[in-house]
């Protein structure tokens, strides 16, 4: 039965690749949401539930929603689309290639030298998570609280629109 | 329930995580730079993950958990960045916000 | 209370006094800026005599009073202290460096009145007094050399007080480069000092030198000789004295109290400290004699030629002081310092005068074009004549006769003298009789040259008669064996000194001697009035003459030491210096410079505000990281 996992692995690597190639934002957007699905996909299957329901819910649900709504504000038209198709040159792509491959050559080196024998597993559920998440890592639980706070509040003060605050330098050209 | 293999899982995270590399490395559009940050989130939370469930420990999702808050917290902040960027400069490119040399 | 303990506040009155002035000086006005300087350092001087005088009363045990208040710094065992040592010869310095230097401050606040910059002047000599006062109480060479810098730099400060002229300037330099040379010797033989003894403490390296070196150790020739460098480099001695006539470029009061009567001595107290080092250094202790009788030999002929006043006193200084290294260099430790005391007397007393008379003069340097000044300022003329006659040694009045005849007698009597050593200083004296009054002649009598707009007042005039009368009596504190043998003096110093050691045939001559030099002052002072009052004539055409004319050059520039270093020193150094402006060590420096330059510009490039190549960096550092870790 290994072969969902083989099957989901390659979903996740082809929808990725094509998240990084489409010219249109919603595009990539949906082939992310792929490729989360597919993650989620091999957690459920390696047997770890809760982290496969919080990677649909969350990341596949909540962030991309953020994104899209981004996108939505940003309003980006078919102008765009062309403007990406200028800025992928194909040369663009050797330099982060040859160094991926490098770098993809020399975990697959250290990947080989650790093989697992096949033992038993187990599944780690919901009940373990919060066991270990407000025992251990309660002190971590209470500083991503405040992580997720300080986000909140950053995130409105970035982005809230300041009516009749330009930027110095558009300042500058309006006056003239 | 499948037996996964550590090595197999932890590869596929190298290899997502290298593709979101790629991704920041090439696009020039901020908001695609945004979302390969977030694939190479998720790859490590997926390394994460496959080493817990190779332990048979807790620990592995708890991370993912956290990496999770961070991505959410990250993506909330960036994505107000970007609209702030796109409202007055009018871009998405970062390739003109380039005051940063000296 | 003990008053002992109270030391401590001599040297640290004036540095206050400095830290205020140099801090918030421009608060205070005018007059007030002197007073307050001359204050600090008349408290200083009080608190001297007042210790002094308990001192002669109930000395303390073993004769000398010790007071450590820190330790400067522990390094490897090697610990000086910030103490001060007080025994009889400190204490004697002491006294006079702080009550001259009293004087010295209360003349400056009429003299500086009008000048520009006199918070500076102010600061400045009490920075000295500071620094001279830890160089005499200091009770370790290193605290020692401490205050021999600080005077160093208040001189280098003070000769270029008026730095808007450049040849003030030149002069300070000069002054400073000089006794430089002097200092790194005495660097050198501090640290030998150092390596033998792993202590600077002066009383513990006189009581061991002794016991590790035998009389005539090379250890010891070189320690000492290394230490008369920096004492001739300090008191202006052949060979480094070509300083102290250009140092005149300062104010009259700086000359008067810093190269005449406190820091040019440095040298001698530098000796007298250090006497049982140069004892077990006989050859050295003959050089002292030696440098000193050549010295005021030299200076004294070059003194009868010049014509600014200053001048003539400068080289006058530099012979004066050439008698207290004679002194020193045959064992007569009592009389070199006996002979600094009552030099420090008349001669800041002179100089003080010769200040006066310059202000008077419209600044006015030049004694051939003054004269007949005596009618116009008398207390100026009298004060001025005790000094000169106490410079000239006129026999029973004067103190100088005192503290000189001592001098010849003991040159000529003691084990290490020698009767060369006698004639260069009868000679010596017999110049200083004839330049000293060729200088009263010619810029007191005679008719008068040029009218004076300026009559000193009285805060001029009270410190000029108390150094006049200091330089009429101050000598009969120590009579000869000749004059009812009343030596409180000696006495008091040589628990300090070891005594004379006399050659017993020769004792009898002290009585010959004295009369031989007392006729032979007085024949030139004789003489002066001859050549320059009755028949300047004389001396006008035998300088027309060729060889006249060439010997009055050669004896106005000093010898031409000037030209001898300008031309074997100076010169080959710059001659050296420009052909070696580009050499390689320079490339050297300039490639490391260039190298940084260009790594500079290797490392902004990569600084372009592109986000994604700073992306592009971390990777990088990734995969070389992840190579280094799995492959090496």
């Amino acid at each position: 039965m290994q072969i969902i996992f083989y099957i989901a692995a390659l979903v996740a690597i082809v929808s990725t690749a094509m998240v990084i190639t489409r010219k249109n934002a919603v595009h990539a957007l949906l082939y992310l949401i792929v490729s989360l699905l597919a993650v989620s996909v091999i957690f459920f299957i390696m047997g770890a539930p809760f982290v496969a329901a919080l990677e649909v819910i969350v990341y596949a649900g909540a962030i991309m929603i953020l994104i899209i709504f981004a996108i939505m504000m940003l309003n980006l038209g078919q102008a765009s689309e062309k403007r990406e198709k200028e800025w992928l040159k194909p040369r663009t792509w050797i330099g982060p290639g040859i160094l991926a491959a490098i770098l993809l050559a020399e975990l697959i080196y250290t990947l080989n030298s650790f093989s697992p024998s096949a033992h038993e597993q187990a599944i780690i559920d919901a009940k373990d998570v919060g066991m270990s998440l407000f025992s251990t890592y309660a002190l971590g639980v209470e500083l991503a609280a405040m992580m997720l706070m300080a986000g909140i509040v950053g995130a409105y003060h970035i982005g809230h629109e300041k009516q009749k605050e330009y930027h110095r330098y558009l300042q500058k050209e309006e006056k003239l | 329930m499948i037996y996964v293999p550590a090595n197999m899982g932890l590869m596929l995270a190298a290899i997502l995580f290298l593709l979101g590399l790629i991704g920041v490395l090439t696009r020039r559009n901020v908001l695609f730079i945004l979302m390969s940050l977030e694939i190479m989130l998720n790859a490590a939370g997926l390394a994460f993950v496959v080493a817990g469930a190779h332990w048979m420990q807790a620990d592995g999702q708890v991370m993912f958990i956290f990496i999770l808050t961070m991505a959410a917290a990250e993506v909330s902040v960036g994505l107000a960045l970007i609209l702030q960027m796109h409202r007055h400069h009018k871009t998405v490119d970062t390739n003109v916000l380039n005051l940063l040399k000296d | 209370m003990d008053v002992f303990q109270l030391l401590w506040l001599i040297p640290a009155l004036p540095f206050f006094s400095f830290l205020i002035l140099s801090l918030s000086g421009s608060k205070f006005s005018r007059t007030g800026v002197g007073v307050f300087a001359t204050l600090s350092v008349g408290i200083s001087a009080l608190i001297t005599l007042i210790i002094g005088i308990q001192f002669l009363s109930s000395p303390p045990a073993g004769h000398f009073y010790e007071q450590t208040l820190w330790v400067w710094f522990d390094v490897a065992g090697f610990k000086p202290s910030i103490a001060f040592y007080l025994d009889p010869l400190s204490l004697v310095f002491t006294f006079v460096v702080t009550f001259v230097s009293f004087l010295i401050h209360w003349y400056s606040i009429g003299f500086m009145k009008t000048e520009e910059g006199h918070v500076r002047f102010f600061a400045y000599m009490n920075l000295f007094v500071f620094s001279m006062l830890m160089l005499v109480l200091a009770n370790n060479l290193l605290l020692l050399y401490l205050g021999w810098e600080g005077v160093g730099l208040c001189s280098f400060l003070l000769i270029g007080f008026w730095y808007k002229d450049p040849y003030n300037c030149y002069a300070a330099r000069k002054a400073f480069i000089v006794t430089r040379i002097g200092d790194t010797a005495m660097m050198i033989g501090l640290l030998m000092l150092v390596k033998n003894f792993n202590t600077l403490d002066i009383a513990s390296i006189l009581t061991t030198a002794p016991q590790t070196w035998s009389p005539g150790a090379s250890q010891a020739f070189w320690v000492t000789i290394l230490l008369l460098g920096g004492a001739v480099g300090k008191s202006a001695q052949l060979p480094l004295q070509t300083w102290l006539p250009d140092a005149m470029a300062g104010p009259s009061p700086v000359s008067a109290l810093i190269h005449a009567a406190t820091m040019v001595t440095a040298g001698v107290y530098l000796i007298a400290r250090t006497h049982v080092l140069y004892e077990l250094a006989p050859a050295v202790q003959t050089l002292v004699a030696i440098v000193g009788a050549a010295t005021l030999l030299i200076a004294g002929f070059s003194a009868i030629v010049q014509r600014d006043i200053k001048r003539v006193l400068a080289y006058s200084t530099i012979s004066q002081i050439g008698y207290m290294f004679l002194a020193l260099g045959v064992g007569a430790w009592s009389a070199a310092v006996f002979h600094f005391m009552i030099h420090a007397f008349f001669k800041s007393l002179l100089f003080l005068s010769a200040g006066v008379v310059i202000i008077a003069m419209h600044h006015e340097h030049d004694i051939f074009k003054m004269g007949g000044l005596r009618k116009k300022m008398p207390v100026v003329f009298w004060t001025f004549l005790f000094g000169a006659g106490a410079l000239a040694a006129i026999p029973l009045i004067t103190a100088g006769f005192y503290s000189k005849d001592e001098i010849l007698f003991f040159a000529m009597a003691s084990t290490k003298g020698s009767t060369w050593l006698w004639l260069a200083g009868f000679v010596g004296a017999f110049i200083t009789s004839v330049y000293t009054f060729r200088m009263v002649f010619v810029a007191f009598f005679g008719e008068q040259k040029h009218d004076i707009h300026y009559k000193p007042g009285i805060s001029f005039k009270i410190p000029l008669i108390i150094l006049g009368i200091l330089s009429l009596i101050a000598g009969f504190i120590e009579l000869p064996h000749t004059f009812g043998h009343f030596t409180p003096f000696s006495d008091f110093i040589n628990t300090v000194f070891p005594a004379v050691q006399l050659i017993p045939e020769k004792e009898g001559l002290e009585l010959t001697l004295q009369i031989s030099t007392a006729i032979l002052a007085l024949f030139g002072v004789f003489l002066a009035w001859q050549l320059y009052m009755k028949r300047p004539q004389m001396v006008a055409r035998f300088k027309e003459t060729g060889f006249g004319k060439r010997l009055n050059d050669f004896l106005f520039s000093g010898w031409k030491f000037d030209w001898l270093y300008d031309t074997f020193f100076v010169k080959p150094f710059v001659w050296l210096s420009k052909i070696d402006k580009s050499d390689f060590v320079d490339r050297i420096y300039g490639g490391v410079a260039n190298l940084n330059l260009y790594f500079n510009k290797l490392l902004s490039a990569t600084q372009n505000g592109n986000v994604r190549s700073y992306v592009l960096g971390v990777a990088l550092g990734a995969v070389i990281a992840l190579t280094i870790i799995l492959f090496l």
